[in-house]
């Protein structure tokens, strides 16, 4: 595998920060919630809000564990640990962001949907997203994203962060070319 | 994050570690917090059969295993066996072929002679789980009993039990010992001499009064039910005399109450036989909590367990 490195932690640092205007542009000081994806969702969800929390109040925040509603957990080989979902607001009538590090095939975010819909109707779901990789199998796209980046089906990308991997950054492999 | 080995079968604790054990009762808690959601079902299981196979008769945990397979949005049927062919003649495997045939992927298994699980889990793909043979294991009951217990007390390692009752004619306290002692607390039981299996396990403590049992301090007293249908022989003269030397007494429930001491059940309970009917109020004691939580680690157990089926490839880290 050949490493890239796509941000770095100066770059991911301002990606965030960028995100944060961009949501704080366009929502004022309504009320919204943040939900990150576990693991790396998580760490972006609480990112923002420390960011927005110094703009604005009324900001709700929480956790999702989507393990139980993958489409693929007969095909894995172990399985994955449940964390849980954390959602200590009403979601129904509230505004969502949902946030997730990397934006692949959608499915993740599928699954997500279809969690929060399971603790009520809210008023609308927006996407976040550090990195969109493309790929998408499902009509999905991203209300803001950090970057986007041309990938190969078979390549990885992976954010990493401070509070999970030790470093802030976002790298890109690509199988070595033969 | 680690993940979790997949396993096939639940049949007693023979093969399992602690962390694994740990993994299952982590894995519990989230299951027990979607009880409070507006939709209490996960889509998990969705398109796979959980069939409930009881030999003996069983409504508590039959009904625990329904909803817990029901939350996983999978297809739940019961094989009512007092109605079926079984009563006409037909062998276990020849009716185990029929439901293999029927594409069943898990197997919830109930009968009175030990080993009958381990011997249906040999012969078929699906997962087969132990709800209670003969008297040999009732993992199942065990688990949520380690459940209940961590709510209370998170780290088990060097906490006390004291299991009190019919050992002798009781799967649910071999498991209950099993488990306990692969979760590192210190059991004891207490019980008349001939209810106390010769086989006893040699980290179990055996207390004959109850005087012992105050003195061990344990942080559950875990009463079992006295199995009055098992009863062959007599072991003790009378319910009256067995409630006064081995039960919780009005007497004997004031020195718990001053202890703060937690009691548990696998209930049905006989009320003014195991227990006088105050304990039932008693603000620690745990049955109603154990029922509840029997529905979370049950789901638990069923997600745990993987039915020999499709080769599996990628790794779950690696999600979409």
């Amino acid at each position: 595998m050949q490493e890239t490195p796509v941000l770095s932690a100066e770059a991911v640092t301002q990606a965030v920060k960028r995100l944060a205007d961009d949501i704080h542009a366009a929502h004022g000081g309504a009320p919204i919630a943040f939900v990150g994806i576990h693991t790396r969702g998580v760490v972006l969800a609480d990112r923002l809000v420390a960011e927005l929390r110094t703009r604005r109040g009324n900001i709700e925040q929480g956790t999702l564990d989507i393990s139980l509603y993958r489409d693929d957990l007969s095909n894995l080989a172990a399985l994955p640990t449940i964390e849980g979902s954390d959602i200590p607001f009403d979601v129904e009538g509230a505004t969502i962001l949902l946030c997730d590090d990397v934006l692949f095939t959608g499915r993740t975010i599928r699954a997500a949907m279809n969690v929060l819909i399971d603790y009520g109707r809210p008023k609308c779901i927006q996407l976040v997203v550090l990195a969109d990789r493309g790929h998408r199998e499902l009509p999905i796209a991203p209300t803001w994203t950090g970057l986007t980046i041309p990938t190969q089906r078979e390549d990885y990308l992976r954010v990493h962060f401070r509070e999970t991997d030790g470093v802030d950054d976002v790298i890109h492999y690509t199988r070595d070319p033969a | 994050m680690k993940p979790v080995p997949r396993r096939k079968d639940l049949l007693s604790f023979d093969r399992m570690t602690r962390d694994e054990a740990l993994a299952i009762l982590d894995t519990a808690k989230p299951f027990k917090d979607l009880f409070t959601r507006s939709v209490k079902k996960v889509p998990t299981l969705r398109g796979k059969t959980v069939l409930n196979l009881f030999y003996e008769p069983s409504t508590r945990t039959r009904t625990s295993f329904e909803i817990a397979a029901k939350r996983l949005s999978a297809d739940v049927t019961n094989f009512a066996v007092s109605t079926s062919s079984v009563v006409k003649g037909e062998s276990i495997l020849d009716t185990i072929d029929t439901l293999q045939a029927m594409q069943v992927d898990y197997m919830i298994v109930r009968h009175s002679v030990s080993g009958v699980p381990e011997y249906i889990a040999r012969h078929t793909k699906a997962s087969v789980i132990n709800a209670g043979d003969g008297h040999h294991a009732h993992p199942t009951q065990a688990l949520l009993d380690a459940f209940t217990f961590r709510e209370i007390h998170p780290d088990l390692a060097g906490k006390r039990i004291v299991v009190a009752g019919d050992i002798l004619h009781s799967r649910v306290a071999r498991s209950v010992f099993d488990l306990m002692h692969l979760l590192g607390v210190e059991v004891g039981t207490f019980g008349p001499a001939t209810l106390i299996p010769p086989s006893i396990p040699d980290y179990v403590k055996v207390f004959t009064r109850f005087e012992e049992v105050l003195e061990f301090d344990p942080h559950v007293l875990y009463l079992l039910r006295l199995q009055l249908e098992r009863q062959t022989a007599n072991f003790f003269p009378s319910m009256r005399e067995y409630h006064r030397v081995y039960g919780i007494t009005d007497e004997r429930f004031r020195l718990i109450r001053e202890r703060g001491m937690h009691i548990m059940h696998p209930g049905p309970v006989n009320r003014g036989v195991e227990l006088v009917d105050d304990v039932m109020t008693y603000e620690r004691t745990l049955i109603n909590t154990q029922v509840e939580n029997g529905i979370a680690t049950r789901m638990a157990v069923l997600y745990h367990l993987t039915p020999e089926v499709t080769s599996r490839t990628h790794d779950p880290e690696e999600s979409a």
